[in-house]
């Protein structure tokens, strides 16, 4: 049962764990847990060879790789065809530690990590990037022959969910013991893990909500970047605290979704969210995400951006109503009813299909789109290309989606979030590409800018909420006089899902030069948050990426336009930083958002008149840049928000 | 494989391996995983780490010719080569291993280059001796 790359032959009677496994009683087929399809990730040959043979002994069906991005292609190949992973920490061209994040979200893969390090730290890393267990090397195959309780444990886990009214008590009974048996060498993590996770669906759930469509056969549900937008505009709508699983899935309101589902996905999205938090090296894992293939998460920026942005008004935040017409108004368009209509679109999985495009690289995308209209954000450094541009512009009101909901998102997970991330995703996603740009963000601006912007800039909620019936934008309001171009033009709600045209006018006002450089930069920004994804998926599509931009921008673009962050130093509204990372961001992207990005901290700002702040600020700006008016530079009236 | 295939010759120079702290209990497991489908998967690894193992030899060596370290480089470089090492059970390698990087740590660079040299020694006897070895195991007793 040897199976070379990506080919799965089974050649055990279990085609698949979780089909053989019943909820009641024993659960498993006699022959599990033979057969369980394990990818063993390492790039050292030797121990690739020795764990190999060691699950083969396991009678185990065992794929080899030497390379993460293979394996993760064979995973992505083979949605169902692998039951466990097991990925070396140390490995060349990508961070184990990355894919386990990667494998997690998006197969939702119980995931083993292997070092010959068994230093705390790295261990402690393991478990906080989601891994079910560590192994020090040289592995023993003692260790191996109990791995599939991992797998066990998982599917019980989401079992439980579903089948909570069926088995009760029984299961629970059964899943106690489960994972203890045959514990070796599991480590204790596992067990407290199961039991903090299973304690935790308890608190979640209604205990007595049942779930109709529970089976005993779980099939796994993919989780596609629309549902997962959907998903994220569930919650942030909710607020992630309140967001339970049971009324997440009311709001996502897909026909054929679990409970259980829901649950555990919020549940990895939950430890994503900390460990984004909480783990501000993963730079690499940004970056990717960020800059991850703009062309494909552009079309699903927009969705992304309706939807967050709606998700984002409906937590109350800003009335949708408001929202809308502040976008509507800003782009000069009617307004549109932020509907989470937009196309959710192939934008594939919000976690990354691929993993660069993690939610980073929405990010990245939403660069693109605001690059056009950003062409400001000439320093951002964006590894948007002209086509990306091109998807921006259409996406354009995603973007102002994705900024609330990064807003949202950014409040939600908490200005340290963004904080947190700023360090790592400045570096990550200015890029892959241009390492130079990220330099320029100077690291306080961004760092100021993070703390700063995030939760002012984010449009969060807060911001929003003041502002609520000036354009959204106005927390980042400062910088957004900057964005104020580009909010003309895209005037795109979030809501309104479509890319405007509007996002012409901003896009006119940017020199398209820049806007790329912006896109890139503005994704580089939306690194910081790690819940951007979704709005740079948006902003990509959108002109109302802008927003997102503006949020991102704000993050590096201060790094990027050194001059307008001089400026906006001068400017002294907005934090140094944040106003910074907007007004670079914000003359380059002239995105609206960029004025809602206010750099406030307190979000305050919002609502001043938008074109007010906006004009003041972005002529501090490019005074001090030497600059001038926005306008003259881009062709356009800066403020010209619309709203 | 079975011991009773071992030449007394084979299995007294196992024990000699073992007991001379050359050999760790990795190389048991190894040896527990050889089987009929894989008569030679211990001789088949050693093999394999051997020649993949080279271009950390040749790694380190070019890093350590600079005129200043980069110890963190080095560090690293090693770490791969003792987590190979340890998979097969290259006891002392190993140990050697750590002692260099104990010395990347503490930046002491001539503890480095003379651990470097030790780690190359020990290398090539293990290699000379598990060479012998399995030619032993292959003849018929």
């Amino acid at each position: 049962m040897n199976l070379g790359g990506g080919q799965l032959v089974k050649s055990m009677a279990v085609p698949s764990s979780s089909a053989s496994w019943k909820s009641g009683g024993d659960g498993v087929s006699d022959q599990f847990p033979a057969g369980l399809r394990v990818l063993v990730v390492d790039d050292d040959p030797t121990c690739l060879r020795i764990l190999e043979k060691m699950l083969k002994n396991c009678l185990y069906e065992v794929t080899k790789c030497n390379r993460a991005e293979i394996a993760l292609k064979l995973l992505r190949d083979n949605r169902n065809g692998y039951d466990i992973v097991i990925s070396d920490v140390h490995m060349p061209d990508m961070d184990g530690f990355k894919l386990l994040e990667q494998v997690g979200l998006e197969m939702d893969l119980p995931v083993i990590m292997m070092s010959a390090d068994d230093s705390k730290n790295v261990v402690m890393k393991g478990v906080t990037h989601g891994a079910c267990d560590y192994l020090i090397k040289p592995v023993r195959i003692e260790a191996l022959k109990n791995i599939w309780q991992h797998v066990v444990r998982k599917r019980k886990h989401e079992w439980k969910e579903k089948d909570y009214e069926q088995s009760g008590s029984v299961e629970d009974g059964e899943r106690q013991q489960k994972p203890n048996e045959d514990v070796d060498y599991s480590s204790s993590a596992n067990e407290g893990n199961w039991k903090n996770s299973k304690k935790r669906k308890d608190d979640e759930e209604d205990q007595e909500e049942k779930d109709d469509s529970s089976t005993l056969k779980k099939p796994r549900v993919v989780w596609s970047v629309e549902l997962h937008q959907q998903f994220v505009a569930a919650v942030n709508q909710l607020g992630i605290d309140k967001a339970v699983p049971k009324k997440i899935l009311e709001l996502m309101n897909v026909p054929g979704l679990t409970r259980e589902n829901v649950a555990s996905h919020l549940q990895k999205y939950r430890l994503y969210l900390r460990r984004v938090s909480g783990v501000s090296q993963h730079q690499n894992g940004l970056n990717n995400s960020f800059m991850g293939t703009p062309d494909a998460t552009f079309g699903s920026m927009s969705s992304i951006n309706g939807l967050d942005f709606q998700a984002l008004a409906a937590t109350g935040q800003i009335p949708a109503q408001s929202l809308a017409s502040l976008q509507a108004a800003a782009i000069g368009r009617p307004t549109s009813k932020p509907t989470i209509s937009m196309p959710v679109v192939d934008q594939r999985n919000l976690f990354s299909f691929e993993p660069h495009k993690l939610r980073f690289g929405e990010g990245q995308q939403q660069l693109n789109g605001s690059t056009k209209q950003i062409s400001l954000l000439h320093g951002i450094p964006t590894n948007m290309e002209p086509k990306q541009l091109a998807s921006l512009n259409q996406s354009a009101q995603t973007f102002g989606g994705i900024n609330m909901q990064v807003s949202s998102q950014a409040s939600q997970g908490n200005t340290l979030l963004m904080q947190m991330t700023q360090p790592m995703s400045r570096a990550p996603m200015l890029n892959e590409n241009n390492a130079s740009q990220i330099s320029r963000l100077p690291s306080s601006v961004g760092q100021a800018i993070l703390s700063n912007g995030i939760p002012s800039g984010v449009l969060g909620r807060n911001g929003i909420v003041d502002s609520v019936r000036g354009p959204v934008y106005t927390p980042v309001s400062q910088t957004s006089s900057l964005v104020d171009f580009s909010v003309s033009n895209s005037a795109e709600l979030p809501g309104s899902t479509f890319p405007h045209a509007s996002n012409s006018g901003i896009s006119s006002l940017t020199p398209k030069g820049m806007m790329q450089e912006e896109v890139n930069s503005e994704g580089k920004g939306s690194r910081g948050f790690p819940s951007s994804y979704d709005i740079f998926s948006e902003l990509q599509q959108h002109k109302t990426q802008d927003w997102g931009l503006q949020n991102v921008g704000s993050t590096f673009d201060g790094t990027q336009h050194s001059s307008i962050q001089g400026s906006l130093e001068g400017g002294q509204n907005n934090p140094p930083n944040f106003g910074q990372q907007f007004s670079s961001y914000m003359v380059d992207n002239s995105l609206r958002i960029k004025s809602e990005r206010h750099p406030d901290a307190n979000c305050q700002t919002n609502l001043f008149p938008q074109q007010f702040g906006q004009d003041d600020l972005m002529s501090a700006l490019l005074k001090q840049e030497g600059i001038g008016s926005v306008e003259s530079d881009f062709g356009f009236d800066g403020y010209a928000l619309d709203l | 494989m079975e011991r009773s295939q071992f030449t007394r010759q084979a299995a007294n120079m196992r024990k000699t391996l073992f007991e001379q702290g050359y050999l760790d209990d990795q190389f048991i497991q190894l040896e527990e995983l050889q089987d009929d489908a894989n008569p030679e998967f211990v001789e088949e690894v050693v093999k394999l780490f051997y020649s993949d193992s080279a271009r950390f030899i040749r790694n380190l060596e070019s890093s350590m010719e600079k005129n200043t370290l980069d110890f963190d480089k080095l560090d690293d470089l090693m770490h791969q080569f003792k987590g190979s090492s340890s998979g097969i059970g290259a006891k002392k390698v190993k140990k050697e291993c750590s002692q260099f990087q104990d010395y990347c740590k503490a930046r002491n660079a001539e503890g480095c280059i003379r651990t470097f040299q030790q780690v190359k020694q020990e290398y090539a006897t293990l290699k000379r001796k598990l060479e012998t070895y399995f030619q032993l195991t292959r003849q018929e007793s």
